[in-house]
């Protein structure tokens, strides 16, 4: 899953990773990862690549990738 | 009734907006960006995509950069107190609304050195003066896009070129131009854009905003402190966009109006809509400049302003014309100085004011034909009761 520092920062990623057809949900963050903001977006590990392409390209600063 | 105050709150408003109030206070009401859960995210959602949506409008390339506020007034508060401190010098035109002005002159009793550049009688800014008036600490230029008096257009492209020459920040006060004219925040070279949401861009009263270049949230400190849903684990503000600038529950439902306006101003087109209203200006500015004892004031030239128009009876006061539009005619404008006393001494129409006619998306050809023959009739019948 990915986490951002702002609500806002996940919400303009969930649109950027839909209109790629990456299948994701979001969720509230797990405690233990103590995110900045209180949701995340859950993705398949197998899209980890893709992710990080579209993100890197939109330069939208993530808090990180974690596995679940 | 003919409902001719545009340029104070756009009314009525597409039935969109309508809609999307309705449908956000039914079917989703939570707050944004504070929870988990469903509802949170879809108000999330709304809010985002009335980001995005005026960052498409304004040619903003990260929908983040725009903060929301609750109305231009806010947006240049937050700009303007922001940036100047003591010691800095700031610039402004002398055809400013009291929003730009009195922040400027409150900074100015706290040791800011302000620059007022004088503008023609038509309202019109010469951006040479402009240049000439920056000084080495010269921090921010504001102006106002287009004038709430008279319409006006300010030279923005010209001062925005001025302003990143010499490395001086460019505020600019969107508030009338904002759906009514095109906007183009990289082309004109704005660091700081303010705009507000209840007038052409079709929202409710109560949203606004303020757009922020990459960079310049370096040295525009926050005027509010509060909960982001953010960094819930410290006590310090972040300092990343929009939750630098944006703390407190929003005005979501407003918000939710918003983005439908500028959905509508999106899918008619800016070029179209102007258009549409340039057709009422030019009948109003044609047929009042051609009844007797009627003055005009600004450009005269309804493609090198927005909508609105000021003008006077001679012998009759401006509130006196705007009552008796209102009770003989059911035409509602707004007489007086219209909260822009500096701009009615340059039009020389100080401290009378003008009665100033604004329409709007809705305002007909035909209604123009009626305000037309009203003003006509309470010019005939000459001086007033003297109010």
């Amino acid at each position: 899953m990915v986490l951002f520092h702002s609500i806002s920062g996940a919400l303009r990623a969930e649109k950027l990773l839909k209109a790629e057809g990456v299948p994701l949900k979001m969720i509230p963050v797990p405690r233990h990862l103590s995110s900045d903001c209180g949701i995340c977006i859950r993705f398949e590990r197998a899209d980890e690549l893709k992710v990080e392409g579209i993100l890197g390209r939109s330069k939208l600063e993530i808090q990180g990738i974690h596995q679940i | 009734m003919i409902y001719l105050d545009n340029a104070a709150t756009s009314w009525p408003k597409p039935e969109v907006v309508y809609q999307a109030m309705n449908n956000f206070m039914r079917q989703v009401g939570a707050s944004p960006g504070r929870s988990g859960h469903r509802l949170s995210i879809e108000a999330g959602r709304v809010v985002y995509e009335t980001r995005e949506s005026l960052a498409r409008l304004f040619n903003i390339d990260d929908p983040l950069r725009i903060i929301f506020t609750s109305n231009a007034t806010e947006a240049l508060n937050v700009a303007i107190n922001g940036v100047l401190r003591p010691g800095d010098h700031a610039i402004t035109s002398s055809m400013e609304h009291n929003s730009v002005m009195r922040p400027l002159r409150a900074l100015q009793e706290r040791g800011v050195e302000l620059t007022v550049v004088s503008c023609s009688k038509e309202g019109f800014l010469d951006p040479g003066g402009i240049e000439k008036a920056i000084k080495p600490n010269t921090r921010l230029i504001v102006l106002n896009h287009a004038s709430n008096v008279v319409g006006t257009l300010l030279p923005v492209i010209e001062v925005g070129a001025i302003a990143r020459r010499h490395g001086v920040l460019f505020c600019v006060d969107a508030a009338q131009s904002a759906g009514a004219y095109p906007l183009d925040v990289s082309f004109m070279k704005v660091d700081l854009l303010a705009f507000t949401g209840h007038k052409s861009l079709f929202g409710p009263q109560g949203t606004g905003g303020l757009y922020i270049r990459q960079g310049v949230e370096d040295v525009v400190e926050p005027l509010m402190h509060g909960g982001t849903g953010s960094r819930s684990d410290s006590e310090h503000q972040p300092d990343f966009l929009p939750d630098k600038y944006e703390s407190g529950t929003p005005n979501t439902v407003g918000l939710a109006g918003l983005g439908a306006g500028v959905q509508f101003v999106l899918s008619q087109g800016v070029d179209a809509l102007r258009e549409k209203e340039e057709k009422v200006m030019y009948l109003l500015i044609e047929g009042l400049g051609a009844i007797p004892g009627v003055t005009l004031y600004g450009s005269g030239d309804a493609r090198e302003q927005v909508a609105v128009l000021s003008f006077n009876i001679a012998g009759i006061a401006s509130s006196e014309v705007a009552m008796r539009l209102e009770e003989e005619y059911d035409i509602l404008c707004r007489p007086g100085l219209q909260c822009a006393p500096i701009a009615h001494k340059t039009l020389g129409t100080f401290p009378g004011g003008t009665v100033r006619v604004s329409p709007g998306y809705f305002t007909t050809e035909d209604e123009a034909d009626i305000v037309l023959r009203a003003v006509c009739n309470i010019a005939s019948m000459g001086k007033g009761i003297g109010l």
